[in-house]
């Protein structure tokens, strides 16, 4: 019987090197059944819009705490773009200030989470908006 | 030949990672893709790297990449890390150690999660060797996940195994248990700045002495290499280049000494086994879930009101028509 398994890459992209709120998103991710990859700190967009296309995943959950969420989320959506993973949902979280939601909305990112959300609200989105790829 | 199969023979990344999944999957048609993929295998190297948890085996095949890239070859890598037992999810982390060569288009890394399988590799292990190897991949490395002392599946798919071990692992009888020690090609002491590591050469020294000619074939005795302080990069990548060229030698060996042949025999049984599993067992279990009726055997099962061996003939007869 065919599996339906949601593949998630947690990237943590630029220079910021906060990544204990990724770490407690991908093993949540993980008890909630989901592979996760976690690519590491210090990630260039490239670097990541790389690996999720050899990973083959559905989303990719970016990071950010350091203030570049501007430059850096629309960067991976764009790189993703150019490599054929337009397929591929990509969201956010970490800090962002609520008057950027509708420009990184209009760059191409489906969701934001922000400090405050509950892990399970975040998975209950990732269930009901990563849609199948064929 | 289909529009699929091209695209992964030009080395298309996008097109074989998707194949990748779409077979964890279990998706019918990826099967059929694989048939068409099969006759154009044979042409990559396959190492093997196992050991045990925190043995340094992703730093080792990150710094193995790059000595083969220098080396001018193409590499792919398949990192398996275990699906947890209880949820089916998993945490794949190798890739943190070799996020460097994303860019390489020369690189093609892939994780893999256990989906359950035992022996350290995953169900889609020996078809994504076959698919890198179409792409045209030259060397595919193959990460198992951290290893006990079983888990050997890896020698059935790789024609050069690598044993990673560390010092101070444990007592001199670790050295004549059988299993994982005895599938090694080649011995790899890494983190050999530690304390122990050359008792630990000594006691694999003393096992390689008992053993039976037989355990080399022609004459391949698994040679040691040390490779130490991987925060020195220097005198770690040079040890690494050593073991990248020790590789090639074992490779070298093999086919001059026409060894290819019976390790191809090997890989084929078992990957026939498989096949075979996949073709009849899992459609059998498959409808006997679906209607309900596994559960209602399992409940008998834990009554006691029949055994297994019975139950499992009751199926055989039912489903099989031998000869």
């Amino acid at each position: 019987m065919p599996e339906n398994i949601i593949r998630v890459m947690i990237a943590k992209p630029g220079l910021d090197g906060h990544d204990r709120g990724a770490r407690v998103l991908a093993r949540c991710f993980r008890d909630a059944g989901f592979e996760v990859i976690y690519t590491g700190c210090h990630q260039t967009p490239e670097q990541i819009a790389a690996a999720a296309i050899q990973e083959d995943v559905d989303v990719v959950g970016l990071s950010c705490l350091s203030g570049a969420h501007r430059y850096l989320f629309p960067a991976v959506v764009d790189q993703l773009r150019q490599r054929g993973g337009d397929d591929i949902t990509v969201v956010g979280g970490g800090i962002i200030p609520d008057q950027d939601f509708q420009f990184l909305y209009d760059a191409g990112l489906k969701a934001l989470f922000t400090p405050g959300e509950k892990l399970d609200d975040i998975v209950d989105w990732f269930r009901k908006n990563v849609k199948k790829r064929d | 030949m289909t529009d699929k199969v091209k695209k992964i023979q030009s080395g298309d990344v996008r097109t074989a990672s998707r194949l990748i999944r779409h077979l964890e999957d279990n998706v019918h048609e990826a099967r059929s893709t694989m048939k068409d993929i099969f006759p154009l295998t044979g042409h990559a190297h396959v190492v093997g790297l196992t050991g045990s948890p925190g043995a340094g085996k992703s730093t080792l095949v990150d710094a193995l990449i790059e000595a083969f890239r220098k080396m001018g070859k193409t590499v792919g890598v398949i990192a398996v890390d275990p699906t947890s037992p209880f949820t089916g999810g998993a945490i794949l982390g190798d890739r943190i150690r070799m996020q460097r060569h994303a860019e390489d288009p020369g690189v093609f890394v892939r994780s893999v999660a256990t989906r359950g399988a035992l022996g350290g590799l995953s169900r889609a292990v020996g078809d994504a060797i076959h698919i890198m190897d179409v792409m045209g991949k030259d060397i595919v490395l193959v990460e198992t996940v951290g290893t006990g002392q079983q888990e050997v599946d890896i020698m059935h798919y790789a024609h050069t195994v690598l044993v990673v071990l560390i010092p101070g692992m444990g007592d001199d009888i670790q050295a004549i248990k059988a299993g994982i020690l005895e599938i090694a090609n080649i011995f790899v002491i890494n983190k050999a700045e530690r304390e122990g590591s050359s008792k630990l050469r000594k006691e694999l020294i003393t096992m390689l002495n008992m053993a039976p000619d037989s355990a080399f074939p022609a004459g391949w005795r698994p040679p040691i290499l040390k490779c130490e302080n991987a925060f020195q990069p220097a005198t770690f990548s040079q040890s690494v280049m050593d073991l990248a060229q020790t590789i090639h030698e074992h490779y070298e060996h093999l086919v001059k000494n026409n060894l290819i042949g019976s390790w191809s025999n090997r890989k084929a049984a078992t990957e026939f086994n498989e096949a075979i599993r996949c073709a009849i067992l899992d459609p059998i279990l498959n409808s006997l879930m679906q209607n309900g009726e596994l559960d209602a055997m399992i409940r008998k099962l834990v009554n006691k009101e029949t055994d297994p061996y019975t139950l499992a003939e009751e199926i055989a007869g039912r489903f099989l028509k031998m000869g």
